[in-house]
Formats: structure tokens, sequence, C-alpha cells
């Protein structure tokens, strides 16, 4: 794997805080996440299911639906003519419309669902590129035929005018790749994009995207389950744990030397880290809080293992350790007593 | 797709053989046969009919021969547009159904697209604004227009029109049009008549599918192609417009085929309250009266043209959903 | 498989098992106890239902009994207390005028003459329960020949309305029961049926529904009620119509029914059932039915209405119920024709009752299904 050069980082997220007002009470779906997305390297974010991983990457985009809403943190965009980073969540609605599609775009888990079965793929990829290229329809319709033949699709003319239902899984998700790239975003953001797939596919459409990755520098944030998907595809990981980020920093380093307990036992749960790469993650001890009962001190405690004494029971432990690897967890920073 | 439309049209077959049957019955269910109460009608009208006159009028219906006969005969009698005798107008039964039928659908047909131009937006509009007061109100309005049954509201309102504002509503016709024959000014006097009578058919209709409309307009909203409408950059009317209006719109037309029985259904009731010329008064005094041959054609006419308009729904439904049409293979 | 579906055995309730169910059905109720208006729809539904229980009892009149000089009296209010301020409810009898240009007998109310009433007083016999009795709510103490408590009118032949609105109330209510009861049986057993067996069976009763709901019932409905035999009795023209309205009305139920079932068998507690080797009339009856019980209150509670308007438009129509029978749709027919509206609008009285039950029911049941199924 190449390592491209450290610079500025072109999204920035700060403290991000979403919750969703429920009848029951509020779900702090994220709940101080922080990271940074360079060009052309990719963020892989993981955590069990229902930590917060797609609200946080809906939030991004600003389209987290209601009763949801951002209620605190940055989102930073560096512009692409190097001007002074952009915070999105102070953007107008109409300003933040042209960043969707146009400067981050999006890949979901289910290629199925996320099509509309009514129009048919060129017309839904033609779409993006009218309203921010300002291409005519047949221009447009151009455009969808090479990017579906930049993607892989076989006889990209004749499968622009198809619909959805006509395609194969594999083909749709990388319709769907296609898609996000219309207006040559600078983020991609892909929400589980392989899950539904099977073996192969999964590693085509993952080659696919290291492709694309290499060829326009594309900043890429993948979220996941799977820490085999991680080890193939990120240069950084961040790991979260009921809305928030526990251990951010760059892949070598985590998987060669986790920090966090809740780090160290995801990766405990994968035998090899290649041999396996659409397994699972295999549950770890004790189960997942509700959202509405967030454990006191560190959310992870009745889960640990390593827990120190009752000050991970009573206070939140805060970030520590160097500026690119960061933790939270009383082990390495902010515990009272001597910690060896 | 072709498929999809052969098994419709196997289906509207069968519906229209299982209502000549019901038709069939109706004539054949009252006691004692059609003859004898046809001579007894002419008798008491001071006619009289000789014994080979009845005869070979028994035989010219098959009468005294097995009831799958009588059956057969009829309906070949049906099919070369021979309806039968109305005993009571003593005139030919297509002749007394005569332009009633086609009003009966016009008015169905009407409340039909006051149904669907009503209802579309009303239910877009209550989805996309859940629990605005608009939503609440029309949630309200539609609750009463399902709960009022239409005669009744028909009723109402010619009282209301007849006692605040000394209005006689009702008829498809002004007086001097009523017999006249079909010019220019008849159809516009049609067309100002018209709308009154398919509001009030329409309204339960309408209400009902708002609700679906809503219903399923929520559920769609909610879909993961949402999110991804708006991942583009569309505006919001944009993505819920072209998106899931665009899905819900299906089970909503599906709904538009069955809604027409109940239309023409429906058109009967009020056409009494309303005394519009359709075949619903007619058809309701033929039944007391035991016209049969008229009730019976009645009968058999609504159901065939209502299969037809199901038949018809179901091809426009096909022609809009792209699944519907790929289904070749 | 039949055998299985209608139980030859009733297996025995764990208690686990029991607490799940009840746990259902206890959700929907409480989910149903927020729903305000659902609230009040039930507590409107079961008032209409002791009125129909007690219809003879708040009756005042023989709602049969005709008298030519009552004939369209409009509605008169009871009075409470006397001009000197003493209680004594009472009505105001009736005097005969004559017409001075027609020279016509006609019956007009005379405020001078006041009539007591008496509450829990005797009137005309009825059997309540299969109790002979002639206790009323209120009747009058010394009536003279015409007298009569008239709170909503006269009809044309004199019969007081509001007693046959009472009485009417219970016909058209258990119409609707029965009719429901009818298509729910119908319908639970053609959906359920469907779901279970697939194939060849579920095609030909999805067919057959799909022809049922492609037929314009009216007019069919009509014609069989036509083809009724005029010398019937009541009781059969009562059960006949029921059965016409309820042939026609199942597809709804075993629709909602079939869905329900084939959803359910993909859910985890019934794989888990039959897992743990229940059978199949276990699962069926203690497993699958109990989660899905509150959607059929649901469906039920809202084809009720759907039956209460068949039968209504049916009477009116002179299609459905035959005089001397009472229903909402009988008394409806009188007020027909816009003449005898204008004379005597009160006859349109019993339009109330028809909306608000309607209406009732129909909030009953949205609040039912959303309790049942918040998130469907
Ligand atoms: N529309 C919503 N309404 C209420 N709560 C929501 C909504 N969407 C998400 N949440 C809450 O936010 C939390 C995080 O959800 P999210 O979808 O981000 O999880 P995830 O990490 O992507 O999980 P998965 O791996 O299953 O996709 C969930 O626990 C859920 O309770
Ligand atoms: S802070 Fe304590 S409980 Fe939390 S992860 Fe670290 S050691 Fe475990
Ligand atoms: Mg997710």
């Amino acid at each position: 794997m190449v390592e491209p050069i450290l610079s500025e980082p072109i999204l920035s997220v700060r403290g991000l805080h979403t919750s969703f007002a429920a009848q029951e009470g509020t779900v702090r779906a994220v709940d101080g996440v922080s990271f940074n997305v360079f060009e052309g390297r990719t963020l892989g974010v993981v955590g069990e299911s229902g930590c917060g991983k797609s609200v946080t990457a809906r939030s991004i985009l600003g389209i987290v639906e209601r009763p949801g809403r951002v209620t605190g943190g940055e989102i930073l965009l560096r512009p692409g003519d190097g001007g002074a980073p952009v915070d999105l969540l102070k953007l107008s609605p109409d300003a933040m419309r042209k960043v969707r599609g146009r400067e981050i775009g999006l890949v979901f888990q289910e290629p199925m669902a996320s099509f509309s079965q009514y129009y048919t793929i060129g017309n839904q990829i033609g779409e993006g590129i009218r309203l921010h290229l300002g291409l005519d329809a047949k221009a447009a319709r151009e455009r969808a035929i090479e990017l579906l033949d930049m993607v892989g699709v076989p006889q990209p003319s004749r499968r622009v005018d198809e619909y959805p239902f006509q395609l194969s899984g594999g083909l749709r998700q990388r319709v769907m790749i296609a898609m996000a790239l219309s207006c040559d975003p600078r983020v991609l953001i892909a929400d589980e994009p392989t899950t539904a797939l099977d073996v192969t596919t999964q590693a085509q459409i993952l080659d696919l995207l290291r492709e694309l990755q290499e060829k326009k520098g594309l900043a890429i944030i993948l979220i996941t389950h799977d820490m085999g998907v991680i080890a193939e595809m990120a240069h950084d990981v961040a790991v979260m744990y009921l809305g928030r980020a526990v251990e951010t920093g760059p892949v070598r380093d985590i998987f060669r030397a986790p920090r966090h307990p809740y780090t160290r036992a995801l990766l405990r749960s994968i035998p090899t880290v290649l041999a396996k790469p659409r397994s699972r993650l295999p549950t770890i001890e004790g189960s997942i809080p509700h959202p509405f009962n967030r454990p006191q001190g560190c959310a992870y405690h009745p889960r640990c293992v390593e827990i120190i004494d009752d000050q991970c029971r009573t206070e939140e432990p805060p970030e520590a350790g160097p500026e690119t690897h960061r933790i939270r967890c009383f082990l390495h920073g902010g515990h009272k007593g001597a910690v060896a | 797709m072709i498929t999809f439309m052969v098994r419709r049209l196997l289906l509207g077959l069968f519906t229209v053989w299982l209502i000549s049957m019901l038709a069939f019955a109706i004539i054949q269910l009252p006691p004692g046969d059609f003859v004898d109460s046809y001579i007894a009608n002419l008798a008491a009208g001071g006619a009289t009919v000789s014994a080979d006159e009845a005869n070979a009028m028994r035989k010219l219906y098959g009468m005294g021969q097995p009831i799958y006969v009588q059956y057969g005969k009829w309906i070949v009698r049906v099919i070369a547009g021979d309806l039968g005798e109305s005993m009571e107008w003593r005139r030919p039964v297509a002749e007394v159904i005569g332009d009633r039928i086609w009003l009966t659908l016009l008015l169905s047909f009407a409340a039909l697209l006051v149904t669907w131009s009503l209802a579309l937006p009303i239910g877009i509009y209550s989805a996309v604004r859940q629990y605005s007061l608009a939503d609440y109100v029309f949630t309200l309005v539609g609750f009463i227009g399902i709960a009022v049954p239409n005669f009744l509201l028909a009723l109402i309102i010619l009282y209301t029109a007849f006692r605040y504002l000394g209005m006689s509503v009702g008829g498809l016709f002004s007086a001097e049009y009523a017999l006249a024959p079909w010019t220019w000014d008849k159809v516009k006097d049609l067309a100002w008549h018209l709308p009154l009578p398919a509001l009030i058919l329409a309204l339960s209709g309408t209400a009902q599918l708002i609700r679906i409309m809503r219903a399923n307009l929520l559920d769609e909203l909610r879909k993961p192609y949402v999110v991804t409408a708006r991942a583009k950059g569309l505006s919001e009317m944009r993505t819920v417009l072209k998106y899931p209006v665009r899905a819900a719109l299906n089970p909503f037309a599906s709904n538009i085929a069955y809604l027409f029985p109940y239309l023409v259904s429906g058109s009967i009731i009020i056409s009494i309250v309303l005394g519009l010329p359709t075949v619903g008064p007619l058809l309701v005094r033929a039944l007391i009266a035991q016209d049969v041959y008229l009730g019976g054609a009645i009968v058999l006419l609504l159901g065939v043209l209502t299969v037809i308009g199901t038949f018809i729904s179901d091809l426009v439904l096909m022609w809009v959903d792209p699944r519907l049409r790929h289904q070749l293979d | 498989m039949l055998g299985a579906l209608f139980g030859r055995r009733k297996p025995a309730l764990s208690q686990a098992e029991r607490f799940a169910m009840a746990t259902q059905l206890q959700l929907t109720w409480w989910r149903f106890k927020r729903h305000k208006v659902a609230m009040v729809s039930l507590f409107i539904v079961a008032l209409f239902y002791v009125i129909a229980l007690g219809a003879d009892f708040l009756a005042t009149t023989d709602p049969h009994a005709t008298d030519a000089r009552t004939s369209y009296i409009a509605p008169q209010p009871i009075h409470f207390f006397e001009a000197d301020g003493s209680f004594s409810p009472h009505v105001y009898g009736l005097k005969g005028v004559r017409d001075p240009r027609t020279f016509k007998l006609v019956y007009t109310v005379d405020p001078s003459r006041h009539v007591a009433i008496d509450f829990f007083a005797p009137g005309y016999s009825y059997t309540f329960l299969g109790i002979p009795t002639t206790t009323h709510l209120f009747a009058l103490r010394n009536p003279e020949r015409g007298d009569g408590i008239f709170i909503l009118g006269t009809d044309q032949l004199g019969r007081d309305i509001w007693s046959r609105l009472m009485v009417a109330t219970r016909v058209s209510l258990t119409i609707g029961l029965v009719g429901v009861s009818i298509s729910l049986f119908l319908g639970v057993l053609l959906g359920g049926i469907s779901a279970l067996y697939g194939g060849i069976v579920d095609t030909l009763i999805q067919r057959t529904i799909e022809v049922i709901r492609s037929m314009p019932t009216i007019p069919l409905w009509l014609g069989l009620a036509a083809a009724l035999p005029n010398d019937w009795s009541v009781t059969q023209v009562y059960f006949s119509i029921t059965i016409i309205i309820s042939l026609l009305a199942w597809t709804d139920l075993a629709r909602v029914v079939r869905g329900k079932f084939l959803a359910l068998r993909e859910e985890e507690f019934v794989m888990a059932a039959e897992l743990a080797g229940a059978s199949t009339g276990r699962i069926i009856f203690r497993h699958m039915l109990p989660s899905f019980l509150s959607h059929i209150i649901a469906a039920v509670s809202l084809a009720l209405p759907a039956m209460i308007i068949s039968e209504t438009s049916l009477s009116f129509l002179g299609l459905g119920l035959r005089p001397p029978a009472i229903s909402w749709g009988i008394l409806l027919q009188d007020a027909q024709s816009i003449q005898s509206l204008a004379l005597a609008p009160w006859l349109l009285a019993a339009a109330v009752p028809v909306i608000l039950v309607i209406l009732a029911f129909n909030f009953l049941g949205d609040g039912l299904r959303d309790a049942a199924d918040p998130y469907g």
C-alpha cells in the first residue's frame, strides 16, 4: 500500500454531536466524534451496529432525517481552490445542496433499495450531472455512459437505459459508485458498500474504489463492520463505540498496537486479518447497551475486561495520546491513580 | 408483460361470465315463470294472449328446458344485442336504458377524475407536512367523508340547498334539455350540472385515497433511495416529487382500479336521491317491480362495463410500472 | 393440516407463552389509551350498544303504533319546570283545530295543557332479555288519546321518531355485528388457508378476491335482495340481507389475515417455536393468532361501519329490510323526497346516529390499528 504524504485534511470533523428526539427520550446517536480525512487516503470507520456510523455520514452531508438534528461540533471542508476551510454546519440550505453530490459523494450499503425502481439508471446518474455541472440531457447521458464505463459496467451505452432491477447486485453497486462520482467530488463516503455482496464481488468493488482513489486522489470515508476490509483498504481508522470515536489513528499503529480495550477486543475477534475478509465481528463479551441507558462514566466499562477502578464507572475518559493517535481511555491518560 | 395482460384478460372474462350468471339468476329467481307474469301483466292492461302465442314465447325463452339451456339461449341473444323486453315499459330493454348507461359511466368517470385530482395533492401534502395543522384538518375532513354515506350527503345537500338557497339542485339537465335530442347546448348544460353530483359521489373515495396516499408516501419517505436523492443535492421538493411520490403512486393507482366499481355502485344510490337520469333509479324500480329483464340487463351491463373499466386501469397501471413492463422473462 | 387449523385439541399455555401473549395485547391497549380521539370513540360506540340493548326501555311510545292525528308533529321539548318555578317535568298536549279554509281538523300543540311525565313509569309492554316488562325510562302520567312525548317529532303516520330511532339503533347495530362475524369467519378461514397452503389454492382464493372486488357490489346486492320472496318474515329477510352483505365483504379481512400470516411465518418467535417442535395448531393458535389479534380487532372495527352503511343504503332504497322492520335505513327512507323533507326536516334525525357511529368506528379502528402496529 502506497502511503501518500500527509497534508492539510480535506474534511475535518470536530466534536460532532447528533441526536434524535424521540417520545421516550433523546438518543445521542453521535456524541462527540472527531476525525480528519485526507486527499488520496481512506479513513475506515468501524464499530458495532448502532454505534452511529451511518448517522455520522448523514450528519456530514446534512441529511439527518427528522427527528434527528446535529446539535454541535464543526464539519470543516477545505474548498477546492485552496481557500480557508468552510464549516458545513453553518452553510445555508442552498449552499449545502451545492456541496452534496458535488463535493461529497455517498455510496450506500443496499444498492437495490438505494435506487428508485421507476427511473432508468441513466436518468438517476444524469440528474446530479445536470444539476451541478449544468449539462443538458444529452450531454449528461454521454457522461453517464462514460462513468459506467469507468466503473467497469459492460456495454454501458445499453445499460444506461436499463432499470436498477435489471442489474445484478455487483453491477448495481458499481452504478451506485458511478452515480456518487458523477460530479467529480473530492470526498466519497461509502457506507458499508460491500456488505450486501458476495465475496468475489466484494473484492472487485474494493479494488475499484482503490483504483479510483489512486486515479483521482479521492478522499474516502469507508464505513464498515469488517476489520478485514479496514486492513485491506484504509490508511487511517476511527473506532466508534456508542456514538464516540474511542480510538483514531493510522491503521498500521492501531493494528500493530491497539491501545483502547475495545479496539483490542475487536481485533481479537478476527482470527487472522486477511484470511477471512468477510467475517463479521464476532460478538464481544456482553451486549451493546440500549442508547437510552448509556452507561455512566466510560460507556464501555460494563464490557471492559481491563477496567481499572470506580473512576471508569463514574467519569468519562478524556481524549489523550499523540496528535495522530487519539484514545479515550483512562489507561492512556486522565486517570487519577498511577497506571502502569 | 404479455402473461400479465393475458391473465388480466382471462380474469376479466371470468368475472363477466360470473356476472352474467348472477344477472340470469336475478331474472330466474322470482317465483313463477316470466311468461306467466308477462301475460298477467298484459291481461291487467286489457290485452290478451292466445295459448299459441304463449307457447311460442315459452319456446323462444327456452322455458321448461334445463336451466343451462335457458341460460345458453339467453346469453346468445344478449350477445346478439337483444336484451329482452321490459315488462313495465312494454318496450325493448335496450331502448328503455338508452343514454342512461352512458350517463352512469360519465358520472362515475367524472367522480374518478375528481377523486384523483383531489386525493393526490392532498395526500402528498399531508404526508410531507405530517402533523401540521392542514394535515389534521384534511384528516378530519377525510374522516367525515368516509363516515357520511354518500346518499346521506346528497340528501343533506339537497335539503340545505332547498331550504337556505331556495334552489333545487339535482338532475343532470335543465328541464328544457331533459328530453331534447343531443345538441351542443345540451352538452354544455350537462357540463354545468355534472360537477355537484360528481363531487358528492367522489367524496368518500377521495377521503379513503387521501389516507392511502398519505400512508404510502410516509412509508416511501423512509426508504434509502430518498436519502440517495438528497445526497445528490436535489432540492427537497424535487426529491419528494420525483422519487417517493412516484413510488407511492403505484398502490394508489391500483386502488383507483378498484375505485371504479365502487363509484358505479355509489352512483346508483345518489342518482335516486338527486334524481339523476342514470340507470340507478331504473334499476331500483325494475327490481322492486320485478321487471326481470330490465333489472338483469342493467346488472349485466354495469358489471361488464365495470370490468372493462378495471381492465383499462390495469393496463394503465402496467404501463406506468417499469417492473411490470419488463416482466417479459 | 385443516384439522390442525381448527384445533382438534386445545394446547395448554405455558407460563412464558401466556406472558408473551398478554404483553402483545397489553401493549396494544397501552398505546391505544394514549390516543384520545380513539378513546372517546370507544366510549361513543359503547354508548350506542348500550342504547341498542335498552332500546325499548328508552323508547316512550310503541314504535309501530300509528295515529293519523299526530301526523308530522314537530319535535316537542320536555319542560322541566312550571311557570312558578316548581319542578314538574311535562310536555304540552295536543288539540284539534279546524283549518278556517279547508275545514279539515288539524292537530297542533296546545301550550296551555301540560301532560306530566313520570320516570321509570309503565308504558307499552316489551321483553328485556327475555323478561316481559312495561317499565320505561319515562312515560306520560295521564295521556289523552294522541298525547305523546315527541322529542324528535313524528312521521307521516304519526309514529314517534325518537322511539323508532331507539329500536332502529338496535337493528342496525346488530346487523353490522352479525355481518362482520360472518365476514370475519370467511376472511380468517380463506385468508388463513390461502397463506398456509400457498400454491394453487392461494392463487384461486386471491383471484376470487380480485373478481369480487372488480364487481360493482350495489347492483348485485340490489339484485339479490330483490330476489328475496315477498312473503318472507322480517327475521328471514334480516338474515338473508346480512348474509348477502357479508358474502361480498369478507375480502378485505381475508387480505389482512393472509398478509399477517405470511409476515408472521417468517418471524423469529414462530421459527423458534417450530424449532422447539411445537405442532402447527399450537403455532397458529398460541403464537401467531395472538400476535395479530389486535390487527384483526382493528380490521373488524373498520369493517363494521362499512356493513352499517351497506344495510342503511339497501334499506333506504327499499331493497333491504322491509317495514314493519325498523332500521336507520328504513327511517331515512321517509326522508327520501324533498317534499316531505321540506315539510318535516326532523325526518333526517336518523342521519345523526348513522354519521356519529360510523365516524366513531373509523376513529376507533384507526386508533386500534396504530396501536397494534405503530411502525406499519
Ligand atoms: N431515524 C432515527 N430515529 C431515531 N433514532 C435513530 C434514527 N436513526 C438512527 N437512530 C439511532 O442512532 C443510532 C446510530 O444509528 P446508525 O444507523 O448510525 O448506526 P450504525 O453504526 O450505522 O449501525 P449499522 O452498522 O447497523 O448500520 C442508533 O442506535 C439509533 O438508535
Ligand atoms: S476507561 Fe476504563 S472502562 Fe473505559 S475502556 Fe478504558 S479501561 Fe475500560
Ligand atoms: Mg449503518
